[in-house]
């Protein structure tokens, strides 16, 4: 991989409002063909990070290029080339599904079928239906609809299973899978860990507007946070240890023949480590604070 | 890497845009703005339908009333009355006061910022918006004209050149107002507050530029402060088709003054234009 496969490329991006930092130097890569997670807290700085890229924002100062081209001046041609799911849409939905995709699919030079499309999203039944009709979950199926229509290089997806039932969800996970297979790229927000564990090939940490943690999703954390935990109950309430040898610490706990109360042994999902690095990142903000 | 493409990974080659999509766009834009527009209840029924029920009022309202009378000494009605100022109000309503509200509402409903990440071009926006005003103003005239003829038995003007009066007259109106409905958009913060910004002043404008209450009572100050806005010279040409000659001389200057119609409104509309280029953003960045 070279640089120049780079399809996202952000270095020391800061967005201030007044004297609010909302962002405060991220850089990051995307590259061709990956799966790139933002993840973090309310009010991060993942919206506003994405936003930028999709052009919606100017940032206040850093370097941003997106398939080549600086966002800020990205004009019809570059638009193209973009999927765009934004957060929050409520538009007032006078056109049924298969309306609204068709003539979206217009804007495109090489759009995907528009039935196909519907059938991804798993709204063949409601095609003929009014968009304001639908429910939130459903609507939002058609916001993803309208996002891939245009058969896009990079998707950006800012939230976009919130509503989703468990169905939808996995519908919507196998659509991600079959998009990546055609080598789109993709930037993901999402507060559902195991959403961006499954779809994501790497993800980036992002709290206070900085990059606490980067990295491919089984490492990201480090070696460290993945160490497993043997949890167990014993006369003195709930035990947890962090070993490399669980099997050892469960063989020790049976050395006297009675079975564990409790016993499990788990690895840290992507969501226990997120939540590590999330906890110990306010920490940090809080000490440097106290010793000011 | 090679610069062939990987077994595994397709790699994603976005054509270009053919050319001539703009209009080609534009004009498919049309067609979905005014399926929208006709299953909004209320917009249809404020800016569609508005003139239609004041010229039913006004006509049964003063039925016995005597508005004049023309050269052959036939009475003038107030459905006779009153169908060349429902006419240009309908230019207001459909154009300014429907396009103001309706893009405001979507600007803060996501519609435009939806838009904005799309590739449509502003311009085809601009051609769909300003032809859905085209088409529901030619229909809400056609309406407008063909019951007052049939229900109310307005006699309407044989004369060809009065037609074609009628025709450049509602034609340079309709974009006009729609200009400059587009450039008004950009007053409400909010979609919520849209009609209570908008409203107001095409109400105000109804009143004193002939619309509701006859043009030639008012008093001459209010007359001229009315001649500043575009509304009063568009009833003024309306009123020189639909209203027998001699009514001329209730006019300002005694001339139904058509080429002060034109100037006026041409005024307004490169000022729309220009309100536009300068106010229109699909969002406001950083809000």
């Amino acid at each position: 991989m070279t640089i120049s496969d780079a399809v996202v490329s952000v270095r020391d991006l800061r967005k201030t409002y007044e004297s609010f930092a909302a962002l405060d130097g991220v850089s990051f890569d995307i590259q061709r063909g990956e799966t790139f997670a933002l993840l973090g807290p309310n009010g991060a700085g993942k919206s506003t990070t994405i936003e930028i890229l999709e052009g919606y924002r100017d940032r206040t100062s850093g370097e941003a290029s997106v398939l080549g081209i600086d966002p800020h001046r990205g004009g019809i041609a570059w638009k193209a080339r973009l999927g765009i799911v934004l957060q929050n849409t409520g538009e007032s939905g006078n056109v049924t599904v298969h309306e609204q995709l068709s003539h979206f699919a217009r804007y495109y030079a090489n759009p995907r079928g528009v039935d196909e499309v519907i059938a991804a999203v798993g709204l063949e039944e409601k095609s003929k239906t009014l968009i304001r009709k639908l429910s939130g979950g459903q609507r939002r199926r058609v916001d993803v609809a309208l996002g891939i229509i245009g058969r896009p290089e990079l998707l950006f997806l800012d939230e976009p299973t919130t509503g989703f039932d468990p169905e939808a969800r996995r519908g919507f996970w196998d659509l991600i899978g079959r998009l990546k297979r055609e080598g789109t790229t993709i930037l993901l927000t999402t507060h559902y860990l195991d959403e961006a564990e499954h779809l994501s090939d790497r993800a980036g940490i992002i709290a206070g507007g900085k990059l606490i943690d980067i990295g491919a999703i089984n490492e990201i954390g480090g070696a460290e946070a993945r160490i497993p935990i043997v949890r167990w109950q014993d006369a003195n309430g709930r035990q947890e240890r962090r070993t490399h040898e669980p099997g050892a610490v469960v063989a020790a706990l049976m050395r006297d023949g009675s079975e564990p109360v409790g016993l499990e042994i788990v690895r840290p999902s992507l969501e226990d480590v997120y939540l590590g690095l999330v906890e110990a990142n306010e920490a940090a903000i809080e000490d440097l604070e106290l010793t000011k | 890497m090679t610069t062939a493409a990987p077994n595994n990974a397709a790699v994603m080659v976005t054509p270009p845009l053919p050319a001539g999509r703009t209009i080609r766009l534009g004009i498919s834009r049309i067609g979905y703005e005014v399926r929208t527009y006709f299953r909004q209840g209320d917009s249809v029924f404020f800016t569609f339908l508005f003139p239609l029920v004041f010229l039913t009022i006004f006509s049964v309202a003063f039925s016995n009333a005597n508005f004049g009378r023309d050269a052959a000494g036939h009475v003038v009605t107030a459905a006779d009355y009153y169908l060349p100022a429902m006419l240009a109000a309908g230019l207001l309503l459909s154009g300014l006061q429907n396009m103001a509200v309706d893009i405001a509402g979507e600007k803060s409903d996501g519609t435009l910022k939806r838009l904005g990440g799309s590739p449509l071009p502003v311009f085809s926006y601009f051609i769909g918006k300003i032809g859905q005003v085209l088409v529901t103003g030619i229909l809400q005239a056609a309406l407008l004209i063909v019951i007052a003829a049939t229900a109310f038995g307005v006699s309407l003007p044989s004369d060809p050149a009065k037609w074609l009066t009628f025709a450049w007259v509602f034609l340079l109106g309709v974009t006009t107002c729609s200009v400059l409905g587009i450039a008004l958009s950009a007053l409400p913060r909010t979609g919520k507050s849209a009609t209570a910004v908008i409203i107001p002043i095409t109400l105000i404008l109804q009143f004193i530029s002939g619309v509701y209450l006859q043009f030639n009572i008012l008093p001459t100050w209010l007359q001229n402060f009315a001649g500043i806005f575009p509304l009063k010279w568009l009833a003024q040409g309306m009123r020189s088709v639909f209203l027998p000659d001699s009514f001329k001389t209730l006019e300002a200057g005694h001339e139904w003054n058509l080429t002060g119609v034109l100037i006026a409104t041409v005024i307004w509309l490169v000022v729309g234009l220009v309100l536009c280029r300068v106010t229109f953003r699909w969002i406001r960045k950083d809000s």
